[in-house]
């Protein structure tokens, strides 16, 4: 094997073990899903064939030692290695489109929607309750009382009870969440609650209450004032 | 509501089998007593057919394959023009007239691409009319003032391709030459408003503008001027200068991959040159205007936005940042290549600045491609706490998108400069002064635009979305508008140390062209989809709701197989209509 194959491999692995072991104890962050590895991989190595390719020289030194290994040309005592990999590679490959395709008792991969399209009766509404002082302190008050047992009183989904749910409460001082949302989004979701989300939502993975049978809807509108005064965002609007 | 689906089955099926020749015997003996329905004139009529099917492939994917192949070739017909009008007045104005046979050699094309796109435009019409006949009485009874236009503007459009085509040798010289450059001007015009007046039906259909009294005119032109109308219509524009571009690029490459004469590969590789830049040339402020257009949905409705960025459609786009990216990385591949080997000598002195650029490349794409959703199992969902990670999902939202794309955008108009300025020697005195201007205007612009991107994230989205990522855009093409004609004043004066050379490209530059275009072709199929699909279960939304067996939205996995197959279809036709136009012109080589 020549040197211009080792860096490639040195460099594959470098980024994989900083995807891998660096990024996730990096503090506030977390394991990555193996589907993420894969993609940041896919790119280190077109990036890695682009620029061997880049010249007729760097080409022949990155690919010409590949060449010369599986054509078996002059390769000496790597034949055995050669007729190995020429054997493995297939039944590798063979292996991974089995196991991807073979009835398993392991739980599909999750694709679940954060932020699933609301249904259309709510896109149209705006909140009713001037927004004062008055009705912003008594939102956050609703918030202490029904919300931040989960969504935590710093809104940031750190509640008391927040640990024992899978997925977490969401976070709302996150820039990601409530920001990108306008406040009819927020109403629907509180009133309708988990069982309220469509399909691709999963509504049987979310435990926010329906809070439209305990809430008047002023409270609702109330909260979600309080909510994103408290998290110190703003909601999506257009003017 | 009712169907006709299921009869046509039905009868195949009746023709089939042992019970074949009794079947057959009965239809004969229905089909004879037809006449006989006219005796009962009493029978109530029968309530109107909304919808129709068709066996096996079933109407709506016809309708799918259909439509796209059309708008496909649509792009291609729309495209070409504006390129090869391009190409011809390049050559009018600087006397090279490989220009301007490049652009008779494009033009030539159009009249068999034009004829077979008209063909996939009434095969349509006749599909829509016979499946949907709901829709389209409805969408005739809004919009026939504008299908009188249309039929009008097809003729001009004609009348003025065919003076343009078979006029183009006739019209060479002097007074004769500027009024064929004004054809080629009024064919791109009547083209554009050939290309948003169906533009004003299909977004209609998304963001429909319902006017109940008034007029036929009034209620047809408010319906036309929808929320979403003008930003399809500039999206589409530019979106059909890339695809004309690559194309010619793919072109160039595949007959610069089987070229046999050292003439054929020096104008082939120099063909690809041009097709590769005016893709770019092109690519460069499409995400802008896709950005707009997504804009203006989103405002228009909160529903149709979250479903295309944040809901069930929105893999898509991340499907769109892989082919993009590919593309970007395509088209700077390409230019790099262009660099090596075209101008001997510069690979080492450029080699540090192509893999920079590179590297930037490929972090701007990967964070493009970082989705806020993530594909996660039970057990890493855990680990992460749902399937947004904590730290990588910042990534995931516009601002993050918005500030790479942008990134991308500027790399990408460098490597352009780079290839520009190589193999001359500045001569002017103040060219140090000059350099040193362009390397801060691109340093400042960089930081710019990745503080804007950063502050996104912690001012209201009206902010970031009216201001920041405005002034971000706004950056970029300062960038190009100071550096752009700095370079070109630079150049003027410059010593050209090294000749282009053309015609020593290696195979993988022509196969890096075809898959630029096949890149494109795909995006556009899979944004196809997006935009048909974002109406859900509406054929017109809010108005007119689609209560056929296929109101549902298609699995993304099978969306994409028929992207795959639109693709290759297009691909076969654009492919036979090259084998076709050139026919005439391989049986002259060959004689001699």
């Amino acid at each position: 094997m020549g040197g211009s194959l080792l860096k490639p491999v040195i460099l594959i692995g470098i980024v994989y073990a900083i995807l891998k072991f660096i990024v996730p104890n990096i503090p506030g962050s977390a394991p990555l899903p193996s589907s993420l590895i894969f993609l940041y991989l896919m790119l280190t190595t077109s990036g890695i064939v682009i620029f061997a390719t880049l010249s007729g020289e760097s080409k022949d030194a990155f690919w010409g030692p590949i060449q010369r290994f599986l054509t078996g040309e002059n390769i000496g005592g790597l034949q055995v290695l050669r007729y190995a990999v020429l054997l493995l590679f297939p039944l590798i490959v063979g292996w991974q489109t089995y196991s991807s395709t073979a009835t398993s008792d392991a739980p599909p991969a999750e694709n679940r929607t954060i932020h699933p399209a609301p249904p259309g009766e709510y896109t149209g509404l705006s909140n009713p309750v001037s927004k004062t002082p008055d009705a912003i302190q008594q939102g956050k008050g609703f918030y202490a009382a029904f919300c931040s047992p989960c969504h935590g009183g710093n809104f940031d989904g750190k509640g008391p009870a927040a640990r024992g749910f899978n997925p977490p409460p969401a976070n709302f001082s996150d820039p990601t969440t409530i920001a990108m949302l306008q406040e009819s989004y927020l109403f629907w979701r509180i009133k309708k609650g988990g069982v309220g989300l469509p399909i691709e939502g999963m509504p049987w993975k979310s435990a926010m209450p329906r809070w439209e049978v305990e809430l008047p809807d002023e409270w609702i509108w109330k909260i979600i004032m309080g909510e994103y005064d408290g998290a110190h965002q703003s909601p999506r609007t257009w003017e | 509501m009712r169907h006709q689906s299921g009869w046509i089955q039905r009868l195949l099926q009746a023709g089939s089998g042992q019970g074949g020749m009794l079947s057959g015997l009965l239809m004969a003996a229905g089909l004879l007593s037809l006449p006989a329905l006219a005796f009962g004139a009493d029978v109530s009529p029968a309530a109107a057919t909304e919808y129709r099917d068709i066996p096996y492939i079933g109407s709506r994917n016809l309708v799918w394959i259909v439509a796209q192949l059309h708008l496909l070739l649509a792009g291609f017909v729309l495209g070409v023009p504006i390129f090869a009008w391009l190409c011809e007045v390049v050559a009018w104005k600087t006397g090279e007239k490989r220009y301007d046979k490049l652009a008779k050699e494009f033009t030539k094309l159009l009249t068999s691409a034009y004829a077979t796109t008209a063909l996939f435009g009434g095969i349509l019409l006749f599909l829509l009319i016979s499946f949907y006949p709901k829709l389209m009485n409805y969408l005739t009874d809004i919009f026939f003032p504008s299908f009188i236009v249309y039929c009008l503007l097809f003729l001009v459009e004609t009348a003025t391709l065919y003076l343009y085509w078979y006029g183009w040798d006739a019209m060479q010289d002097g007074g004769k030459k500027t009024f064929h450059i004004f054809l080629g001007f009024l064919l791109n015009f009547f083209a554009f408003f050939i290309m948003i007046v169906p533009n004003s039906w299909a977004t209609f259909q998304a963001s429909p503008v319902v006017l109940a009294e008034g007029s036929d005119i009034a209620r047809a032109w408010a319906a036309t001027w929808n929320p979403t109308w003008w930003p399809v219509n500039i999206h589409r524009l530019i979106a059909n200068v890339v695809l004309g571009g690559y194309i010619c690029g793919a072109y160039a490459g595949i007959r610069y991959l089987s070229a046999r004469s050292t003439e054929e590969r020096d104008h082939y590789d120099w063909m690809g040159y041009v097709g590769n830049f005016i893709g770019v040339f092109g690519l460069l402020p499409l995400p802008f205007a896709g950005y707009w257009l997504m804009r203006e949905i989103y405002q228009y409705n909160q529903q149709m936005g979250i479903t295309l960025m944040g809901g069930f459609l929105s893999w898509l786009f991340i499907l769109q940042a892989m082919l993009i990216g590919v593309l970007f990385l395509g088209s700077n591949y390409y230019f790099w290549l262009g660099i090596t080997y075209r101008i001997p000598g510069s690979e080492l002195k450029y080699r540090k600045p192509m893999l920079s650029m590179l590297i930037i490349l490929l972090l701007c794409l990967g964070v493009w491609m970082t989705p806020h959703s993530l594909v996660a199992s039970l057990e890493e969902a855990r680990k992460m706490g749902g399937t947004h990670h904590p730290l990588l999902g910042v990534f995931g939202v516009m601002s993050a998108k918005m500030t790479v794309a942008n990134l991308m955008i500027l790399v990408t108009f460098m490597s352009f400069i780079m290839y520009w300025r190589a193999g001359k020697q500045e001569t002017a005195t103040w060219a140090k002064v000059a350099r040193s201007i362009m390397g801060g205007v691109l340093v400042l612009a960089g930081i710019a635009v990745i503080i804007l991107g950063v502050w996104g994230y912690f001012v209201p989205a009206i902010i970031r979305i009216n201001y920041f990522s405005t002034s971000q855009v706004l950056i970029v093409l300062f960038v190009m508008l100071t550096i752009t004609p700095l370079t070109a004043l630079l150049l003027k004066s410059a010593k050209t140390t090294t000749d282009m050379v053309w015609g020593k490209m290696p195979p993988r530059a022509g196969y890096a062209l075809v898959l630029n275009a096949i890149m494109v072709i795909l995006l556009m199929t899979l944004m196809g989809y997006a935009r048909s699909s974002s109406r859900v279960h509406w054929h017109v939304y809010g108005v007119l709701r689609d209560s056929s067996q296929y109101a549902f939205s298609p699995a993304l996995g099978y969306a994409a197989a028929f992207m795959a197959l639109n693709t290759f279809c297009f691909c076969m036709i654009v492919a036979f209509i090259f084998w076709v136009a050139t026919m005439s012109d391989k049986a002259k080589a060959s004689h001699g």
